[in-house]
C-alpha cells in the first residue's frame, strides 16, 4: 500500500503523456510486479530456501526428466548370484548397526534412465506404475533415509519387476554402475516375473552379485533360505476390482479352476475329476468367441457360458492354483482376495512370505502328482476349518498382497526381523487376522507352573489411619504359616506411622512404606520390597479371615498363579432396561470378580496395573477413590482370558466396610461401581470379565469326616 | 488508443499470471516449510507428474497366461529326479512317497545289528526310541523309512567310536537304494582342524538328521537339524525345566554369562577368543580358560594365567541358575551342549553361531525363545540383552521351558520329533501347522490324523478367542446284562438325558450277553446309540466317530448322580476344557519304604486322580489314549480289566502338567448297597487294589517320570452350604442329604 502511494506520487513524472485512467493501470501493474519480485526475492534468501526449492522442482518432474546415463559397452558385469549367500556371509551387518528403534534404514537411488552406447534404453517399459508405487511407499515409510551413508539397505530405482521387458546384460551393467553397489552388498532387488522362454528360470536371470532378491516364483533350488524373500506376483486386478469380503461359509461350487494356461495333462485330469463329481467342480477357460476389445482378462467361459472374473472366484470354497511355465501365479492373489481357499499345486514352489506366514492355515498344498486325489483330500477337511481358511486367505490378501505398498512393507519387515531378531514380530502378529487378535489372549504367564510353597507370600496392607484395626489385621495375618513378609503401605501424608515399638510383634519382617500421595493405586505398586511372586492384598479392616482360610487361599493361588484368588466375590450383569452394565454385590450363584480387599495375585499384575493399564483408568480410579479392585479384575481377565477364583467367605463379613451414614450413600456407592464397570468396558473396548459358577473349597470341606484330619479345619466354622 | 488498452490489459494479465505463479509456488513452499522440519526432505521419491501414465509392469493377459502352460509336468518330474540329487535333494526328488501310501503307513524299519557291532550309548538310545515308538516295524517291506544299524553318530576320524569302511558296508545293503527313504543320525562330523560337514561316506539321497548343521549345506525341507545331546541324556521322561516360578522383576543376579574354553587357534577361535572382552565382572560374567587339549601351553598367551584363575572361581551350574541370559557361542562345530543346558536352565540362550541351522528349525519358531546374535557383533550383545524388556524376558524364559519339555528333554522326544517332522512332510495335507508346533503342549501331543483344525483340540480355545461347545456326549460303560427296569443304569439314563446340555448318549456295551433290543431301553429326549465294546476295558476310550461334541461325560453304569451335579460339573469343565473334571478323587504317593509309588483311595486332603467312572473331558483324549499311548499299556488295561482310569489321568496330566479337578458331589461315590443279582463290584476285590498299585508304577516307568500332580481344592457351586436361603441357590440339590 505504501509503495503504491509512493509510486503514485511520482507517476506523472515517469509517464507524462498518459491519461490518468491508464496511469492507474500502469501504476498498479508496476507496484504489483515490484511487490511480487520483492517477495520472491526475499524468499530466495530465506534460510534453506534453495535446498527446498530444488526439491520442489524435483517433485514436479516427469519421469522423462530423469537424467540419462549411457552405459559403456565395456562396463563391468556383476557375477551371477551366489547360491551359498546367507545373511552372515553376503550381508554387511555393520551398516545396520545397533539401533534403539530396531529399524533398518533404506535408501532409494534417484531415478536414472540407462541407455546403451547407441542410446537404446535397457528396459522396454522403463519405470512401471507398480515399481513407482512400491518406491513411493517405501520412501513414505519409517524405513526410509535419504542419507546414503546411514543406510543399511539400498534399493536401485531400476525397475526389474518383469524380466521380459529387460535387456539382461545391460541391466546388470546398470546395476554395477550404482555408486554404492560394492558387489551388490546390501542391495535389494524386487522381481515378480523371473525367467523367460523357453525354460523359465525361477529366479531373476540378471547377474546381480550378492544382492538380495525379493522374487516371485522362487523354487526351492533357487531360493536362498534366510537370504532371499519370496514375494507374491502382484495382480493389477486388486486395484481395479473391489471384491467385498464375504462371510465365510459354504459356497455354490466346491472347487473352481479359473486359470487359462493349464497344461493339457492337467486339464485332462481336472476334467476327469469333474466327470466324477459333477456340479461341485467348475472348470473355466478362456473365452474364445468374445468380441475383440472386450476385456478378455475379466471374463471366463465354460461351455459357452460367460462368467465374470474375478467375481466368480467368490462363488467357490476352493480355487485351484496350478503352476504354469512359471511357478508364481498372479491368480493366487485374486483367489485370496475373493476369500477362496487356494489349492496350490506347484511342486518346489516357495510360497510368498513363507518365512513368516503359516500357509497351512490359509491354503491346501497338494503335490502335483496327487491332483487326481484332490477332491478326496479337500472333502476330508472339516467345515469349520474351511471357514477359518477362507477368513485367513482374505486376511493374507488384505495384509500382504493387496497393494505394492503391502508387498514392499512386508518384504522390508521380514529383512528387518532378520537383522534385529530379538525385536522380530511374533507368529501371532504375522498370522492372526485382526478379529482373532482382538478376541484371543496370549497370557504373559502362559507356562503351567505350580510354584513351590516356599518362600510364601507377601501381605500388602493399605492403610490410612485406622491403626487399631490395622494392628489387629497384622496380628491375625502373622499367624499364617506361609507368610513371608508384611508390607504396610502408609497412605497418610499428614501423619507419621506409629513408632516401631508400638507395632505388634510378628515373626516375619514387617516394613512400612510411606507414599507421596494418598492414591488408591499405591496398593498395586510393584514395590521392590515385595520379593515373592505371590502378593496378598488386604484391607486394614478385614479381620474375619482365619489363618486357615488365608493359608488355603495361598495353596489355591499356587495352582492358579495367573489368576486373582480372593474371598468376597462380585458379579457384573447386563441391565437390559438401561442397556448397560450393572454391579451386583448380592449373594449370587455366579462370580466374575473378586474384591482385592483380600486377594492373592501374582506380583506381575502390579507391574501391569502401574505401567500398562489402558487408557486413563488409573487416573480415574485415583480421582474417584474407588474401583481399583474392579480395574484390577478387568486387567487380569483381559490379559489371561480367565475368571478369578473365589474362595469360601463368611456370611457376615462386612465388605466393603464403609461407614455409610445412610442408605442413600450406600446406593450411591453401588451406582458408582456400576459406572466404573461401564467406563472400564468402554476403555477396554470389550467386556473381558468371565462369569463362572464355582468357588474353591478344601477337598474335604463340610464332608462328614473328623475335623482334626482335615488340612484346613478352620474354614467356615465361624 | 484501443490497441494500447488491449496491450495494457494483456500485460496486466501476464503479470497477474506470473504473480500467481510465484505466489502459488511461494505458498506451497511456505506450507512445505511449515509442515516439514528443517533439513528434512519434502518427498524423497518424487511424485512424478506423469505417474498415472506409467505403464503396468506386465500386460494383464500376459500375467494371467503366466508364460503359458509350460512343459509336460510328467516329463518335468521325471527329469527332476535326475538333476536334483545328492546335495540338491528335496523330498520331491529324493524321497519315494509310494512306500508310504495309505493312512497308517508311516512305518520305520531298523537294520538288524551285525555281529560284533559296537554301538555307542547315544545311538543305542536312538534305536531304542525308534523301536518303542508307534511307527516301528520289523518288516522292511512295509517300511517307509529306514534307519541304519551302524552307529553314524560320531564321524570324527580321531574318535574311538568312528566306524570305518562305511561306504563299502552301506553298498552291501540290498535296501540301500542310494539312500532313498533312509535317515542318518549324526552328532559329530569332520575332524581337526577344520571340522567340515563331511560324514566321511556318501550319504546319497538319505535324509540327514544331524547336529551342528550349517545353513549352506542344509537341504531345506529335507535334512533335519537335531540338537547335540550328551550320552547321559535320558532315554525317556527326562528332567523338567528348572523354572519353577515367574519371579518379577525377572532379572537374575547376572545378566549374561559364559564359562567355557577359549580356542587360541583353529576354527571357531575367532569368536571364542573374543568373548572375554564383554566380561565386566559385575553383571556380565564371561569366563574363558585356555586349558584344554594336550598341548594348550604351546599356544598360551598373556591372558591365559589370569583367565584360568578367574575361571576356577565360578561354578558353571551356579551361573546357569543365576543368569538371565546365557551365551551360546559356537565351538569347533556350530552346535554345543551348552544350548540344551541353558534351555533347560531357563537361561535365555544368546546364540553366537553364524550359519547354524537351529534344531528342528522347520517347525520351531526360535526367535520366540532365544536371542539370535551375530558373531560379528559380539560387542553389541551386552547392549542388546540389556534392552530386552521385562515382558519379553518373561516370555522368552517360559518359552525355553516349553520347548525343552516338548522336544528336547529326552532322546525319545528328539527322535520322535525327527520322525514326526518327516511324517508331516509325507502326509503334507494331514500335518501340523506352525501354531501347533509352537503352542503348548507341543507338536508331539497333537495328532493331525485326529484333526487339522485348531478348534477341535482342547488346548487352543484361549488363543483362538473362542469357548468350548455348549453340549456334551455321555458315554455309559455297561458291563452287566439288562435284567430289570430298576437297574442303576436306567436311573442314570434318566438323570443324564434330563440335562439340557446333553446332546446324545452312547452306551458302550461290554457285557458277556449281547446288547438288548432297542425297545428294552426307555424312550429318551436325546439320541441313544449302542455300540459294542468287544469286552475290552480300553474300548471306553476308543475314538468314536459318533461323538460329535467336544465334551465327553464318561460314566460307569452304576454311577449315582443328579442332573444338577452333571450340569454343574459341565460348567466347570467349560472353564477347564483341557483337564479331567470329575467326582470321586484318588491319590498317589511315594512310598519311601518300598521305594515305589503307592495308590490310595482313602479320603485325603489332596488328590491327583479323579476316576473316569464319572468325569468330563475333551474327546481328543480318546484319540491320544488310543494312538499316542503304546499298545503294551492298553494291553495291560485289557488284560486286567483295570487301571484304564489311572492311565487316562496319567495321560492328561502329562499333557497339561496340571492336576485334574474334583467337583462337588452330593454323596460319596458308590456307597449304596450292591444290588441283588448284580455281580460283585470289582473294586471290592482286594486284588483289584494291588493291581492298581502296580499299574501306577508301570505307567510311571513308561512315561519316564511321574506326571500326576496333586491338588488341594475342589470346586463347589458359589453358594454351596452357605447360610443363605435355599431358594437363592442354583444347585440346591447338591446339599440334600
Amino acid at each position: 500500500m505504501c509503495a503504491s502511494v509512493k509510486y503514485g506520487s511520482r507517476g506523472p513524472a515517469l509517464i507524462p503523456r498518459m491519461k490518468t485512467k491508464h496511469r492507474i493501470y500502469y501504476i498498479t501493474l508496476f507496484s504489483v510486479v515490484l511487490l511480487g519480485l520483492i517477495a520472491t526475492g526475499m524468499f530466495q534468501f530465506w534460510p534453506h530456501s534453495i535446498e527446498s526449492s530444488a526439491e520442489w522442482s524435483l517433485d514436479r518432474r516427469s519421469v522423462h526428466d530423469a537424467p540419462l546415463v549411457r552405459i559403456p559397452m565395456s562396463s563391468p558385469i556383476p557375477e551371477r548370484g551366489d547360491l551359498s549367500c546367507r545373511m552372515h556371509t553376503c550381508f554387511d551387518v555393520y551398516r545396520c548397526g545397533y539401533n534403539p528403534k530396531n529399524k533398518i534404514k533404506v535408501y532409494i537411488y534417484p531415478l536414472q534412465r540407462f541407455v546403451d552406447e547407441v542410446g537404446v534404453p535397457i528396459s522396454s517399459t522403463g519405470l512401471s506404475r507398480e515399481y513407482n508405487d512400491l518406491l513411493s511407499a517405501i520412501s513414505d515409510s519409517d524405513f526410509y533415509t535419504d542419507d546414503v551413508t546411514r543406510a543399511c539397505l539400498f534399493i536401485p530405482s531400476t525397475d526389474v519387476l518383469n524380466q521380459n521387458s529387460l535387456r539382461i546384460r545391460e541391466t546388470a551393467q546398470a546395476l554395477a554402475m550404482l555408486p554404492r553397489w560394492d558387489k551388490g552388498m546390501n542391495h535389494l532387488l524386487f522381481n515378480m516375473l523371473p525367467g523367460g522362454p523357453p525354460d523359465y528360470n525361477t529366479a531373476l536371470d540378471v547377474p546381480r552379485d550378492r544382492a538380495l532378491l525379493a522374487g516371485g516364483g522362487f523354487s526351492t533350488w533357487t531360493y536362498r533360505q534366510g537370504y532371499d524373500v519370496s514375494i507374491p506376483v502382484y495382480s493389477p486386478l486388486s486395484a481395479e476390482v473391489d471384491l467385498p469380503e464375504r462371510q465365510p461359509g459354504p459356497r455354490r461350487y466346491f472347487i473352481l479352476s479359473s486359470q487359462t494356461a493349464i497344461h493339457r495333462e492337467y486339464r485332462v485330469e481336472l476334467e476327469r475329476l469333474k466327470e466324477e463329481n459333477g456340479e461341485a467342480l467348475l472348470l473355466l477357460d478362456k473365452c474364445s468367441n468374445l468380441s475383440q476389445g472386450l476385456a478378455s482378462v475379466r471374463k471366463r467361459c465354460y461351455k459357452g457360458q460367460v462368467y465374470d472374473y474375478p467375481q466368480i472366484l467368490q462363488e467357490s470354497s476352493f480355487c485351484v492354483v496350478l503352476r504354469g511355465a512359471r511357478l508364481g501365479q498372479a491368480t493366487l492373489s485374486d483367489v485370496l482376495q475373493a476369500g477362496c481357499v487356494p489349492v496350490i499345486m506347484a511342486d518346489s514352489y516357495i510360497l510368498p512370505f513363507s518365512e513368516v506366514l503359516d500357509w497351512k492355515r490359509a491354503s491346501v498344498v497338494i503335490p502335483e502328482e496327487k491332483l487326481p486325489e484332490m477332491y478326496t483330500i479337500l472333502k476330508s477337511i472339516p467345515h469349520r476349518q474351511v471357514e477359518e481358511m477362507q477368513r485367513q486367505a482374505r486376511w493374507f490378501w488384505e495384509a500382504y498382497f493387496s497393494s505394492m505398498k503391502a508387498i514392499g512393507m512386508t518384504t522390508l519387515q521380514i529383512i528387518n526381523d532378520r537383522i534385529y531378531p530379538y525385536a522380530a514380530r511374533t507368529y501371532e502378529e504375522w498370522n492372526n487376522p485382526s478379529v482373532v487378535k482382538w478376541s484371543s489372549v496370549n497370557s504373559p504367564l502362559f507356562l503351567p507352573l505350580i510354584p513351590p510353597r516356599s518362600p510364601g507370600f507377601t501381605a500388602v496392607v493399605l492403610t490410612y489411619d485406622r491403626i487399631e484395626s490395622l494392628f489387629r489385621v497384622i496380628t491375625e495375618i502373622s499367624k499364617v504359616s506361609s507368610l513371608a513378609k508384611l508390607l504396610v503401605v502408609w497412605n497418610n501424608q499428614n501423619k507419621s506411622p506409629p513408632e516401631e515399638s508400638l507395632w505388634p510383634k510378628v515373626t516375619v519382617p514387617l516394613k512400612v512404606v510411606r507414599t507421596k500421595e494418598n492414591k488408591l493405586s499405591n496398593r498395586f505398586f510393584p514395590f521392590d520390597e515385595i520379593e515373592t511372586e505371590a502378593v496378598l492384598a488386604i484391607d486394614d479392616d478385614i479381620i474375619m479371615l482365619t489363618s486357615d482360610e488365608l493359608q488355603f487361599g495361598y495353596e489355591v493361588w499356587r495352582e492358579f498363579p495367573d489368576r486373582l484368588v480372593g474371598y468376597p466375590g462380585r458379579l457384573h450383569l447386563w441391565d437390559h432396561e438401561m442397556g448397560k452394565w450393572k454391579y451386583e454385590s448380592e449373594w449370587t450363584n455366579e462370580v466374575s470378580m473378586v474384591l482385592t480387599g483380600a486377594a492373592f495375585y501374582h506380583k506381575y499384575f502390579n507391574y501391569l496395573y502401574t505401567y500398562k493399564m489402558p487408557g486413563d483408568i488409573k487416573n480415574w480410579v485415583d480421582a474417584h477413590m474407588n474401583c481399583e479392585d474392579i480395574a484390577m479384575n478387568f486387567l487380569v481377565a483381559n490379559i489371561t482370558g480367565k475368571a478369578p477364583i473365589k474362595i469360601f467367605q463368611h456370611r457376615h463379613q462386612c465388605y466393603p466396610c464403609f461407614p455409610f451414614s445412610s442408605t442413600l450413600s450406600a446406593s450411591f456407592f453401588f451406582l458408582s461401581r456400576s459406572e466404573c464397570i461401564n467406563k472400564f468396558a468402554s476403555v477396554f473396548g470389550t467386556m473381558p470379565l468371565k462369569v463362572v459358577e464355582h468357588r474353591a473349597d478344601p477337598v474335604l470341606y463340610k464332608d462328614d469326616f473328623p475335623e482334626k484330619l482335615k488340612s484346613f479345619p478352620n474354614i467356615g466354622s465361624l | 488508443m484501443q490497441a494500447r488498452k488491449k496491450y495494457v490489459l494483456l500485460g496486466l494479465c501476464t503479470c497477474c499470471w506470473l504473480l500467481l505463479y510465484y505466489w502459488g509456488g511461494l505458498q506451497e513452499r511456505l506450507l512445505g516449510l511449515l509442515t516439514h522440519r528443517r533439513g528434512e526432505v519434502v518427498r524423497p521419491w518424487p511424485n512424478w507428474l506423469d505417474r498415472d501414465l506409467l505403464p503396468g509392469y506386465a500386460d494383464q493377459a500376459e500375467l494371467q497366461n503366466a508364460g503359458g502352460p509350460g512343459d509336460s509336468p510328467r516329463q518335468r518330474r521325471q527329469s527332476w529326479a535326475g538333476i536334483y540329487k545328492d546335495s540338491r535333494c528335496r523330498m520331491d526328488t529324493c524321497f519315494d512317497f509310494a512306500r508310504c501310501q495309505g493312512q497308517s503307513s508311516f512305518r520305520v524299519y531298523i537294520y538288524p545289528p551285525e555281529k560284533g557291532e559296537r554301538v555307542s550309548e547315544s545311538y543305542r538310545k536312538i534305536l531304542t526310541s525308534v523301536v518303542e515308538s508307534r511307527y516301528f516295524t520289523s518288516d522292511p517291506r512295509e517300511a517307509c523309512l529306514f534307519v541304519l544299524g551302524i552307529d553314524t553318530l560320531d564321524r570324527d576320524q580321531l574318535s574311538t567310536q568312528f566306524v570305518p569302511n562305511m561306504d563299502e558296508r552301506i553298498r552291501g545293503y540290498p535296501l540301500w537304494n542310494d539312500g532313498r527313504n533312509h535317515v542318518i543320525f549324526n552328532l559329530y562330523s569332520g575332524t581337526w582342524p577344520n571340522y567340515t560337514e563331511d560324514l566321511g561316506f556318501n550319504v546319497g539321497q538319505a535324509i540327514l538328521a544331524k547336529a551342528s548343521l550349517n545353513t549352506e549345506h542344509f537341504r531345506p525341507g529335507f535334512d533335519i537339524s537335531i540338537p547335540l545331546f550328551s550320552k547321559e541324556h535320558p532315554q525317556k521322561g527326562g528332567e523338567r525345566g528348572w523354572l519353577v516360578r515367574n519371579t518379577v522383576p525377572p532379572r537374575r543376579k547376572y545378566l549374561l554369562m559364559f564359562k567355557g574354553k577359549r580356542y587360541l587357534t583353529g576354527i571357531g577361535s575367532d569368536t571364542r577368543n573374543a568373548l572375554h572382552h564383554i566380561h565386566n565382572g559385575k553383571d556380565i560374567v564371561s569366563l574363558t580358560t585356555c586349558r584344554h587339549g594336550k598341548d594348550w601351553e604351546k599356544h598360551k598367551d598373556a591372558r591365559c594365567d589370569h583367565d584360568n584363575q578367574e575361571y576356577e572361581r565360578f561354578d558353571y551350574q551356579e551361573l546357569l541358575h543365576n543368569s538371565t541370559f546365557c551365551l551360546v557361542p559356537r565351538g569347533r562345530r556350530l552346535g554345543s551342549f551348552r544350548f540344551l543346558e541353558s534351555l533347560q536352565a531357563a537361561c535365555i540362550p544368546v546364540l553366537l553361531s553364524n550359519g547354524w541351522e537351529l534344531p528342528f528349525s522347520d517347525v520351531i519358531q526360535w526367535n520366540q525363545a532365544v536371542i539370535e546374535g551375530d558373531e560379528r557383533l559380539l560387542l553389541q550383545v551386552p547392549s542388546t540383552v540389556r534392552a530386552v524388556g521385562t515382558d519379553r524376558v518373561l516370555a522368552l524364559r517360559q518359552r525355553t521351558q516349553m520347548l525343552w519339555e516338548a522336544y528336547f528333554s529326552s532322546v525319545d522326544k528328539i527322535v520322535l520329533t525327527t520322525l514326526e517332522i518327516i511324517k508331516d512332510r509325507v502326509n503334507s495335507h494331514i500335518s501340523r501347522n506352525k501354531f501347533m508346533w509352537n503352542a503348548l503342549p507341543g507338536g508331539l501331543l497333537v495328532l493331525p490324523e485326529y484333526s487339522t483344525h485348531l478348534a477341535h483340540y482342547p488346548f487352543y480355545y484361549l488363543n483362538l478367542g473362542i469357548s468350548p461347545g455348549q453340549e456334551f456326549t455321555a458315554v455309559i460303560h455297561a458291563t452287566s446284562p439288562l435284567v430289570s427296569q430298576s437297574q442303576p443304569i436306567m436311573k442314570l439314563l434318566q438323570v443324564v438325558s434330563k440335562s439340557k446340555y446333553c446332546s446324545q448318549i452312547i452306551i458302550l456295551w461290554n457285557s458277556e450277553k449281547p446288547p438288548p433290543h432297542r425297545s428294552k431301553w426307555p424312550p429318551m429326549p436325546v439320541p441313544l446309540i449302542i455300540t459294542d465294546g468287544r469286552r475290552k476295558t480300553s474300548s471306553r476310550f476308543l475314538p468314536n466317530a459318533a461323538i460329535e461334541t467336544e465334551a465327553v461325560l464318561s460314566l460307569d453304569e452304576d454311577t449315582v448322580l443328579l442332573t444338577s451335579e452333571i450340569n454343574f460339573a459341565f460348567h466347570v469343565w467349560q472353564s477347564f476344557p483341557e483337564r479331567i473334571v470329575g467326582y470321586p478323587p484318588r491319590s498317589h504317593f511315594w512310598d519311601p519304604v518300598k521305594k515305589a509309588w503307592g495308590y490310595t483311595s482313602k479320603w485325603t486332603n489332596e488328590y491327583s486322580i479323579v476316576l473316569t467312572g464319572a468325569a468330563f473331558y475333551h474327546r481328543y483324549y480318546h484319540h491320544l489314549f488310543s494312538h499316542y499311548l503304546p499298545s503294551s499299556l492298553r494291553a495291560l488295561v485289557d488284560r486286567t480289566s483295570n487301571c484304564e482310569d489311572i492311565l487316562m489321568n496319567f495321560l492328561v496330566s502329562s499333557v497339561t502338567h496340571l492336576p485334574p479337578i474334583k467337583v462337588a458331589q452330593r454323596k460319596q461315590y458308590k456307597e449304596m448297597p450292591i444290588l441283588q443279582g448284580t455281580k460283585m463290584a470289582p473294586w471290592a476285590n482286594p486284588e483289584h487294589f494291588t493291581q492298581r498299585q502296580e499299574c501306577v508304577n508301570t505307567f510311571a516307568s513308561w512315561f519316564g517320570y511321574m506326571p500326576l500332580v496333586h491338588s488341594q481344592f475342589r470346586l463347589d457351586p458359589v453358594l454351596f452350604k452357605d447360610h443363605v436361603s435355599v431358594l437363592r441357590k442354583r444347585y440346591k440339590d447338591l446339599e440334600r442329604v
